[in-house]
């Protein structure tokens, strides 16, 4: 074996340009069309996960805010936006996207920054996601009696829209487009993590001339959320974030006509069969569980392979993870970027020694992490179990379980036998077989020979506990409409 | 000499059969005139569960018939009801509501059956789409019936309300448990027997008499019940129906309808108590060859 | 490393075994290759490796010594106005041509391949191609590309295209053998990854894309499963097969993702003209170009690069 010799050959680092992006050193509430101080005068630091260095302070919206926000909303609604024509709200909604699409580059690198994501996956998806998922919905705006056949369509009020922190700005996209296009004015606040592209779109919201009071951006934190859920002049709340939060949500509004879509966790399977494309299936394991550092509702963090080519997948599995990158979200090489926060990082760090307590196996990639800021390594655990709890709860990190099945049937209980209901992945050349899959299994989006794919004109959202109602495509303007 | 008429025993529907209820319990409810209406069994906490353990049971089987094979069923179900209109109408009349009101009303509900028999096989050609996304996918979505559904008709009527939310939770194929009306409980048991003999797979509806205050919590807060069908406007309930939501994130549909009115039937009824599933595929474009050859 | 020269003893060898290929996921998987980004160092060294790695071609009916003496000379002094300069892998002519091309090109440690065996068509008799193959090594040809016979494996002949091989093998003696898919006229992936397990469990040193002459060539998608086929034979036995995309490899970004692919897919050992070779004519300027450019930062012009 004379031969094989190791090259050494690394990817030089090639960080993304940030000399024209503009961040500033204090963000206010945007309010009925201008950048108000909130009225507690205090603000909060964000920082970026991966230096834990501060970008700017971020105003601290409280319930008087969340009062002024709702009234501006109620304002706009009654006396513009209610009565302007789907068309020209549409129109409004196409100069947003159109805007968004001029600052794409930069709304990537601040996205980054905040977030800790790979700038590979703010520039390539989560930006342009959110640019088309506006466009996609502007379309709409003069076309609702097509959606809704035989019924009278009518916007709602106003809508309190509370969301998370993994998918920044294509969150406020998917709860803004839809809700602006069905004629619904908004209240929206961003995670306290991760405010800066939120405020960065209310001012393209500002530069597009949208009326003053149809969308107001209130930061804060789960006390600011709290404020918009329990208002009483707000019709509709639409969140996003974890199971428990929507439960408390679910809660408070109860007995009130507040209308609620919410879209939470899971613990979504990702089934390899032995006749799937191997290589692929590996992709879309690394795909599932791997981007965006595995902060996403609808990861697939549970792996179920079939026995006979288990060895085979898990070899495969490791040497890719192998070639991941991991560091700097603003590398264009990086593949891993930073965990979002230093709570999210003990999260996912509890989860780890709780799988390691419960006898699991694990295994890490082994290149450099970063040591400053919070990193985690692509992890994977063997010998667990269904009732393994790293098997159950959703970690929301770059953590995967690999379990195997026997037969068909024993995959589609082991992956219905969940309380969520989110997601699943099924790989196998043969289509009889894929249906027979994708029909049992029961989530809300199916993939099928791919994974973690995402468009405007596809709906998404969950069954059981994984939350109800439906974002993007035609079923996705239910949740901001009432029939007549 | 006159015959001796045989007094009708009314029992609960759990699972295809009928049982009386676990606790022995039974109530006499009378109608405006003071009569008994007979001894209705009083379901307990146990026959709920019991109840909805059978509509689990039935969920798969139910939801995987095919869809024209469903509508056929429902079909039935009207026919049945056809069958034993004289019957229920007597009923209705024994529960004081008026010869020509009852008339109506039982039309009305097999009319409302057949209507629903005819979107089994159609709510996915409606609801569902084919999404045009950007990439190289096969991307659709399809309406899937959520689960079991806790029924609880308004307690108003004693067969139109039932059968206008049972009919649209059955047709996509829920299965569901049904908390008949306190007051008038007799047209639900009849139904069960016409059900009973209409192909409808046991578990499907089941049916429970007695105490809604004593059934509607437990129903409403079971882990293994997927949503609920509510009409009615009682503050109390409605707040415990959306608490309830929060145990599970179970869907509270709830309806103040007058289900008399021929047009309180459609479509959005039965997506009411619908997921939408949406499933992507790979498309491979291979070569140069296009669909314009 | 154990491997017998000439046929194999792969007794359980299936082709009908060989796994599938979902071509959107491997798109997916290309377009990740893609995006990596090769700056400054690591491009510069990349882009030494790949003139390195390449295999000067010139495989044409008007092919002629003068010509093949010329490009020979360039094979040995690529730039000689920048120092440190690596010289290619090897020329790639017809059996006519490599006995002038060995004599141009020796003591300079480029090799010289022929193509063999009735290229670019291969449509001739087993015993015309085990002739044209003899000539070639018996000439001085370190190394023999060979074609498949696309008609016999798309007929589903499997076992002719594998025995083909294998004869080829044996007749190469020395020589390491290339075996050249033609991939675009297999067309799927499948079938690419197909002949690819048959290609190596049959005997191939190497194995290759494309002749040349068909075009869609060595596209990242068909390497990418080519190489993963080249993985997968090394998990099972430890054996490495070198690997060699040609036709269609022009420019030096496209050159480099092809190493980024070598370096994820199969790992750092890969990286040497001993296991992965481009067959290119007109990549080695661009690439001369890059390294100018790269080094003193400003734009070059194609007058300043001999051609051939």
């Amino acid at each position: 074996m004379a031969k094989e010799k190791n090259i050494s050959w690394d990817y030089s680092p090639a960080p993304e340009n940030t000399s024209h992006v503009k961040v500033k050193e204090r963000y206010e509430l945007y309010i009925d069309g201008k950048f108000v101080k909130p009225e507690s005068a205090k603000y909060f630091d964000t920082v970026s996960p991966s230096t834990g260095k501060k970008l700017a302070s971020i105003a601290y919206g409280n319930e008087k805010d969340v009062d002024k926000a709702v009234k501006a909303a109620r304002n706009a609604y009654v006396n513009i936006w209610s009565k302007m024509s789907g068309a020209e709200r549409g129109k409004y909604i196409y100069r947003i996207a159109r805007l968004m699409q001029e600052r794409a580059r930069e709304l990537s690198v601040i996205e980054s920054m905040d977030s800790g994501k790979a700038i590979r996956e703010s520039r390539d998806v989560d930006v342009p996601l959110a640019c088309n998922h506006f466009f996609y919905y502007a379309g709409w705006a003069d076309k609702l009696e097509y959606a809704f056949p035989n019924r009278k369509v009518e916007s709602l009020g106003v809508a309190g829209q509370i969301i998370p922190w993994n998918f920044p700005i294509l969150m406020a996209a998917w709860k803004i487009a839809p809700a602006l296009a069905t004629g619904n004015t908004i209240v929206i606040k961003p995670a306290e993590t991760t405010p800066l592209t939120a405020m960065k779109l209310a001012e393209i919201i500002h530069d597009s001339g949208l009326p003053a009071g149809v969308v107001n951006v209130v930061t804060g934190y789960g006390d600011t959320g709290a404020a918009i859920v329990n208002h009483n002049d707000v019709d509709k709340i639409a969140f996003t974030g974890s199971t428990g939060v929507g439960k408390i949500i679910q809660k408070a509004i109860a007995g009130t006509k507040k209308k609620a879509t919410l879209e939470l966790g899971g613990k979504s399977a990702n089934i390899i069969l032995e006749d799937a494309p191997l290589d692929q299936a590996v992709e879309g394991i690394i795909n599932g569980i791997f981007f965006n550092q595995g902060h996403v509702c609808c990861a697939g963090s549970r792996l179920l392979v079939q026995e006979s080519v288990a060895d085979k997948v898990i070899r495969k599995l490791k040497r890719r993870m192998e070639t991941l990158v991991v560091g700097d979200p603003l590398d264009k090489n990086t593949d891993v970027g930073a965990i979002n926060s230093k709570e999210q990082l003990d999260i996912i760090k509890k989860y780890v020694s709780i799988g390691l307590e419960e006898g699991a196996t694990m295994h890490q990639i082994s290149c450099n992490i970063p040591k400053n800021g919070y990193f985690f390594a692509p992890t994977i655990f063997t010998d667990v179990a269904q009732s393994s709890t790293i098997v159950k709860e959703e970690i929301f990190g770059p953590v995967l379980t690999v379990q195997t099945f026997r037969t068909v049937d024993e995959a589609i209980q082991k992956a219905n036998n969940s309380e969520y209901g989110l997601a699943a992945g099924v790989w196998t050349d043969k289509g009889s077989r894929i249906f027979n899959l994708t029909t049992k299994l029961n989530a809300g989006v199916i993939w099928a020979n791919t994974y973690n794919k995402f468009d405007p004109a596809s709906p998404f959202g969950g069954y059981k506990e994984s939350g109800f109602g439906r974002e993007g495509g035609l079923h996705g303007l239910n949740a901001y409409v009432k029939l007549r | 000499m006159e015959r001796l008429e045989v007094l009708k025993t009314y029992k609960i529907y759990i699972g295809g059969k009928f049982p009386r209820t676990e606790s022995g319990r039974y109530y006499t409810p009378e109608n405006k005139k003071g009569e008994q209406l007979g001894n209705i069994c009083l379901a307990s906490r146990k026959d709920v569960r019991n109840a909805v353990v059978a509509a689990r049971k039935a969920f798969g089987g139910w939801a995987e018939r095919s869809a024209f094979n469903r509508s056929q069923i429902l079909y039935r179900i009207a026919e049945m009801l056809e069958g034993r209109k004289a019957q229920f109408i007597d009923e209705l009349i024994f529960q004081g509501v008026s010869h020509k009101e009852a008339n109506s009303e039982v039309e009305m509900s097999i009319d409302r059956l057949i209507y629903y028999a005819g979107w089994c096989d159609k709510i996915n050609q409606v609801m569902g789409s084919v999404n045009p996304v950007s990439s190289s996918h096969f991307n659709f979505s399809v309406t899937e019936p959520t689960g079991v559904v806790g029924v609880v008709p308004d307690g108003s009527s004693s067969l139109i309300g039932l059968i206008s939310l049972v009919a649209p939770v059955i047709a996509s194929g829920n299965t569901c448990v049904v908390l008949s009306s306190e007051a008038m409980p007799l047209c639900s048991i009849t139904f069960a027997e016409a059900l009973a003999t209409s192909d409808v797979p046991g578990g499907v509806v089941n049916i429970l008499t007695g105490m809604r205050n004593e059934m509607l919590q437990p129903l409403a807060t079971h882990m293994d019940v997927n949503a609920m069908a509510y009409a009615g406007n009682k503050t109390e309930e409605i707040k415990m129906l959306d608490e309830s939501s929060a145990l599970n994130l179970k869907r509270i549909n709830k309806y103040q309808e007058n289900w008399m009115n021929r047009d309180m039937q459609d479509l959005y009824f039965i997506t009411d108590f619908c997921e939408v599933k949406t499933t992507w595929h790979p498309i491979e474009n291979i070569g140069g060859a296009t669909s314009n050859y | 490393m154990n491997r017998d020269k000439g046929m194999r003893k792969d007794f359980f060898f299936d082709p009908s075994n060989s796994p599938v290929v979902d071509k959107v996921g491997v798109e997916e998987r290309v377009s990740r290759f893609q995006k990596r980004s090769i700056k400054k160092e690591s491009k510069l060294q990349g882009l030494k490796m790949i003139l390195n790695m390449i295999d000067l071609t010139t495989l044409e009916g008007k092919d002629t010594e003068g010509k093949v003496k010329q490009m020979c000379f360039k094979a040995k002094h690529l730039h000689d106005s920048y120092p440190g300069l690596p010289t290619v892998a090897a020329v790639c002519v017809y059996p006519s041509m490599v006995k002038t091309a060995k004599l141009a090109v020796r003591g300079s440690g480029v090799k010289v391949a022929s193509v063999s065996t009735a290229f670019p068509s291969g449509q001739a008799p087993l015993e015309v191609k085990l002739t044209d193959t003899k000539f070639a090594v018996e000439s001085g040809a370190d190394e023999i590309d060979m074609v498949i016979s696309r008609g016999r494996f798309l007929k589903g002949d499997y076992n002719f295209v594998y025995d083909e091989i294998a004869a080829i093998k044996n007749a190469c003696g020395k020589a390491r053998l290339k075996v050249i898919l033609e991939t675009g006229e297999l067309v799927t992936l499948d079938d690419v990854r197909k002949a690819s397990d048959i290609a190596i469990h049959a005997g191939a040193d190497f194995i290759k894309t494309s002749t040349g002459k068909i075009s869609p060539a060595a596209t990242l998608q068909v390497t990418y499963t080519m190489l993963e086929a080249i993985r997968d034979y090394y998990d099972e036995t430890g054996i490495m097969i070198g690997m060699k995309p040609a036709g269609g490899i022009s420019n030096s970004k496209l050159a480099l993702h092809n190493l980024v692919m070598v370096k994820e897919v199969l790992g750092s050992m890969w990286l040497s003209n001993e296991w992965f070779r481009f067959g290119a004519s007109s990549l080695a300027n661009d690439v001369l170009m890059q390294i100018l450019k790269t080094e003193t930062g400003i734009y070059q012009s194609g007058d300043y690069f001999s051609i051939d």
